[in-house]
């Protein structure tokens, strides 16, 4: 199993989407490819697009963690959508739920964001 | 008829301590844990638990070197699965702290310390035995509610 990632930036918002399993040894990957994308510039938030994950576990949280803590320093905000139940379980052990924006699709994480897709 | 299982049936698998192999691990649990005929929810929470038991044995046992060796071994009693996860490594120093949600002894490596935590709310039963520069082995049961018990 691997992982692929897709990226795009709309309005000023880097938008992630992996497809795959994320586990500590595809999480690896998703983490330097965003803190790139974030490096190079023209980035203030960020949505984490979880439609096509179909595992997670806390490796996973780990780069969510890291990606929130990264984004926020920088001045902006993060959002999470797409989570299946597995997922969503797990941002809510973690207690990722009370910090991060946790919204059903790209399009509403965009408006919690205040970016006009 | 689970219950007329009179001896137990079990599966035994070494591999590399290397970060490819988790999840291999996870989908050959998940294989041998179907004959219980299991529920999509209950085949995720093994391979979650499965993944973090591994991918500790990996970074806190081995230190991330691909030079050691993983051992699990899954039997099946009646409709109780044992999960037992193993590693040769540097051992747990001191296991109720590596217990606690959130704490982790690498946040250098963005660690969530959210891995006991689930181990322990998806199975039934979870016991860790550590001994520092020996290893740790981590015994896990999970009571299969199979989806045939379920419309009967």
């Amino acid at each position: 199993m691997s992982l692929h990632v897709e990226m795009e930036v709309l309005g000023g918002t880097l938008i992630v989407r992996p497809h795959g399993e994320l586990d500590h040894h595809t999480s690896d990957m998703l983490r330097t490819k965003i803190e790139e994308a974030i490096r190079r510039g023209n980035v203030r938030h960020l949505v984490l697009s979880m439609r096509d994950v179909s595992f997670m576990d806390s490796s996973g949280l780990g780069v969510i963690i890291g990606r929130y803590k990264q984004i926020t320093s920088l001045g902006g905000k993060m959002a999470v959508c797409g989570a299946n139940p597995h997922v969503r379980r797990l941002l809510e052990m973690s207690g990722l739920f009370k910090i991060l924006a946790i919204e059903e699709n790209e399009s509403n994480a965009l408006s919690s964001l205040g970016v006009v897709s | 008829m689970s219950m007329s299982t009179s001896e137990a049936n079990f599966m035994k698998l070494q591999f590399a301590s290397r970060s490819e192999n988790e999840s291999f691990a996870r989908v050959a649990v998940a294989a041998f844990v179907s004959q219980l005929d299991p529920t999509m929810d209950e085949l995720t929470d093994l391979k979650t638990v499965v993944s973090e038991a591994v991918t500790n044995a990996i970074i806190h046992g081995y230190d991330s070197k691909p030079d050691g060796v993983v051992t699990i071994t899954v039997s099946i009693e009646g409709e109780t699965v044992i999960l037992t996860v193993e590693d040769e490594g540097k051992g747990i120093e001191d296991v109720e702290l590596a217990r606690q949600p959130l704490y982790t002894s690498r946040p250098e490596l963005e660690r969530s310390g959210m891995g006991f935590t689930i181990m322990e709310s998806f199975m039934d039963e979870f016991e860790v035995a550590s001994t520092p520069g020996r290893g740790t082995v981590l015994r896990m049961k999970k009571r299969i509610l199979s989806k045939q018990a379920m419309y009967n």
